[in-house]
């Protein structure tokens, strides 16, 4: 059926398809799929397991280089293992006793910009798209006159662990780098979620979220750029949330 | 034997269900298998009548408990009040008991007793007592009859690119997908989005002539607004909960779902349009979404999903689905949970009277996978699930999960013999498409044919959007 589409489609047909990421007209084997459809189904779930299932080694996964370049150190949230983090949501939004004491040790207080890194559901969007997003961060607030606070790697992190370090460190903006949940399209996707003076208050109505950050969707350069831009916005309103939209230069329209 | 004591119908009837991860992070479940089953035999001795009258959300602080009570059917109910949970669930599988007395029964029925006859219920159990009963809707075609199996064609788009979504549905009509509703997700929450896709989907489905329905499932202010600029919306789509303060999380309430059903019917009437019937609404639904909005109240996720369904029948929907394996492996853990939990839902739903489909679907941080998928598609199919969702592959490229194909759909018709709605069918048939209920293998003439027929909407579309 594919190989009759190629030889029929009108040109039209054929230039929309190249505008979809799903698989389509990938033909049938009786009411199955394809045998080769078959199998990069289940390569690309295999992929997104083993995102999801990963277990976070910052040394590994960002690079010792990345690490000795900021003093980037591993903490851990109160979810011991990865089923803990998966069925008990709560134990990944703090921090275990060790983590904390070695939080307030290592970090100063009250910097202008605190970035933190987060496995999430996703250690392989983190190893993809950290190493040469958080440098940009970094020099991008740098120009901007900001004080960058210690960032640091936290296994079993989801997001409500910001609201814990927001009242630990006092920041003025927090940054979470962390991995999405894996689709079969990319296992290798990462969101930057922020917020102004987080606290134990906040909920994703406080938050500000940029997402989609991977090479074939908001590549790195251009995210580290969006993040600094509503960095900026953020301090300038003093909240975050849903009532800040970002304002995206010549947005792009509904394509259509 | 141990004893365990339960305090109150709230805690029996957490206790009584089945393993989900969703009661244990509620700190609701049974603490061992024991206490479930005591759980279970005890609740097996509670008549229907001490249900009625011991409300699990008091009716004085939520809107939902109240319009429960006041729509239950007491006349009907006399005859059912003294039959025990146990009895009930013996009385449903019954062979006298057929469809159409269920049918008879559905408003006396309150959604806390089908709770609790489901928590004694085995699979088979509730394969055997849904697949008895057919709950048919009519908007631009019928669904819901004896033999019919149909699908909602998802053609999401990341970017809610119009044009990849007309062929994303092209490739899912060509299997036949598509008779329930072709309904998009769409990936931004704007009024112009949902207007946009809106237009482009009814001019597919009136340049082909496709006896079926469209919908945009934006928030249902979103579509409302799209609906006073003039956008076409056949079904208003909305996912509800099964308490007052969940609903409020979304962003609705009763009043608001009633305001929106009277002006899309109201909208129906000035279009030029042959409507078969007036189900407008399309609702979905999931166990665990109240507890994740806080506000479940202590009371288990499978009873507030019931009482999910309380609220959609208020409306008189099209379409009803549980939306079962999305939610995440917090609420159901794995495939042997979302299994049991999509029967359970599926089950309750037509007890109570709904046009009931099923989102069989997984995200990809629960222990399930895509032979788990096969496995609740046919188990539903069995139980006379209404409809499915039919995505290319079943890869949701917008939602990122995945759920049933193009292809589970129509394995599931060709096993068991299924036919799409009737309107819809005639129409496969005319256009090309099927020939003696089965998708016909395309020649390239043929082929050619039916792509250039599509082509001539698509351009349309594009002459329209730039013109």
């Amino acid at each position: 059926m594919a190989d009759d589409l190629e030889l029929t489609a009108p040109a039209l047909v054929r230039k929309i398809r190249a505008r979809t990421p799903a698989r389509l007209f990938v033909g049938r084997s009786g009411a199955g799929y394809r045998t080769a459809t078959q199998l990069e189904l289940r390569a690309a779930h295999a992929a997104a397991r083993d995102a999801v299932r990963m277990q976070f080694e910052p040394e590994e996964h960002l690079g010792r280089r990345l690490m000795q370049q900021f003093a980037l150190f591993p903490a851990a949230t109160a979810a011991a293992t990865k089923n803990e983090y998966l069925l008990f949501p709560e134990r990944g939004r703090v921090l275990d006793s060790a983590s904390r004491q070695l939080v307030k040790q290592r970090c100063p207080m009250r910097p202008d910009l605190q970035v933190l890194i987060g496995d999430g559901l996703s250690v392989p969007a983190v190893a993809a798209q950290v190493p040469e997003l958080l440098p940009l961060i970094v020099h991008e607030a740098g120009m901007q006159g900001w004080s960058v606070g210690q960032p640091f790697a936290i296994r079993h992190c989801r997001v409500g662990i910001m609201n814990e370090i927001g009242e630990l460190l006092q920041p003025q903006v927090i940054i979470l780098l962390i991995g999405e949940r894996p689709g079969l399209s990319t296992a290798e996707s990462l969101s930057a979620y922020m917020a102004y003076q987080p606290n134990r208050t906040h909920t994703d109505a406080d938050r500000n979220l940029i997402s989609n950050i991977h090479r074939r969707g908001v590549p790195p350069d251009v995210a580290a750029h969006r993040i600094i831009a509503l960095a900026a916005r953020l301090r300038k309103m003093g909240r975050s949330g849903s009532s800040v939209k970002e304002e995206l230069p010549g947005e792009a329209a509904l394509v259509g | 034997m141990e004893r365990f004591h339960f305090a109150g119908l709230r805690e029996l009837f957490a206790r009584a269900n089945e393993e989900k991860s969703g009661d244990q992070l509620a700190g609701i479940a049974a603490r061992s298998e024991g206490e479930r089953v005591a759980a279970k035999q005890a609740l097996a001795e509670v008549t229907l009548g001490e249900i009625a009258a011991a409300p699990l959300i008091e009716p004085e602080r939520d809107e939902v408990s109240r319009l429960l009570l006041e729509r239950h059917d007491r006349m009907r109910f006399a005859g059912l009040s003294y039959k025990t949970v146990g009895e009930f669930r013996e009385f449903l599988l019954d062979d006298a008991t057929t469809g159409e007395v269920i049918g008879s029964l559905h408003q006396s029925i309150l959604p806390e007793m089908a709770a609790a006859v489901t928590k004694l219920m085995s699979n088979r159990d509730l394969i055997l007592a849904a697949a008895k009963i057919r709950n048919v809707t009519r908007c631009r075609n019928t669904l819901g009859g004896a033999g019919i199996l149909a699908t909602r064609l998802q053609p999401n788009h990341p970017a809610d690119d119009v044009h990849g979504i007309l062929l994303s549905a092209l490739d899912g009509l060509l299997y036949g997908c598509g008779d329930a509703v072709i309904g998009v997700n769409p990936a931004t929450e704007s009024v112009e989005v949902a207007a946009a896709v809106l237009h482009a989907l009814d001019r597919l489905i009136t340049t082909c002539g496709i006896p079926t329905q469209a919908c945009c499932l934006a928030h249902i202010t979103t579509q409302l607004q799209a609906l006073d600029r003039g956008a076409p919306v056949d079904l208003l789509f909305q996912s509800i909960a099964g308490t007052e303060a969940a609903n409020q999380s979304f962003g609705i309430s009763l009043g608001l779902l009633q305001e929106g059903r009277e002006r899309v019917l109201a909208s129906h009437a000035a279009r030029d349009v042959r409507w078969v019937g007036a189900n407008v609404m399309y609702f979905e639904t999931g166990q665990g979404s109240a507890l994740s909005a806080g506000a479940h109240h202590g009371v288990d996720q499978l009873t507030l999903e019931a009482r999910a369904y309380g609220v959609a029948r208020e409306f008189q929907p099209l379409l009803v689905n549980s939306v079962v394996g999305f939610i995440g492996p917090e609420y159901l853990a794995d495939e042997r949970q979302i299994i049991r939990a999509g029967l359970e839902d599926h089950f309750m739903g037509k007890l109570l009277g709904l046009p009931m489909g099923c989102d069989v679907c997984y995200t990809n941080h629960a222990a399930a996978d895509q032979n788990s998928i096969d496995n609740l598609t046919f188990l539903l199919a069995l139980a006379g699930c209404n409809y499915f969702m039919a995505v290319p592959c079943g890869d949701d490229v917008m939602l990122n999960y995945q759920t049933t194909s193009f292809h589970d759909a129509l394995a599931a018709r060709r096993l068991l013999n299924l036919k799409p709605a009737p309107e819809f069918a005639r129409w496969l048939e005319e256009f090309g498409i099927f020939k003696a209920g089965e998708p016909v293998r395309l020649s390239p003439s043929s082929h050619h044919l039916i792509l250039s027929r599509f082509t001539a909407a698509l351009e349309q579309h594009t002459s329209a959007s730039h013109g």
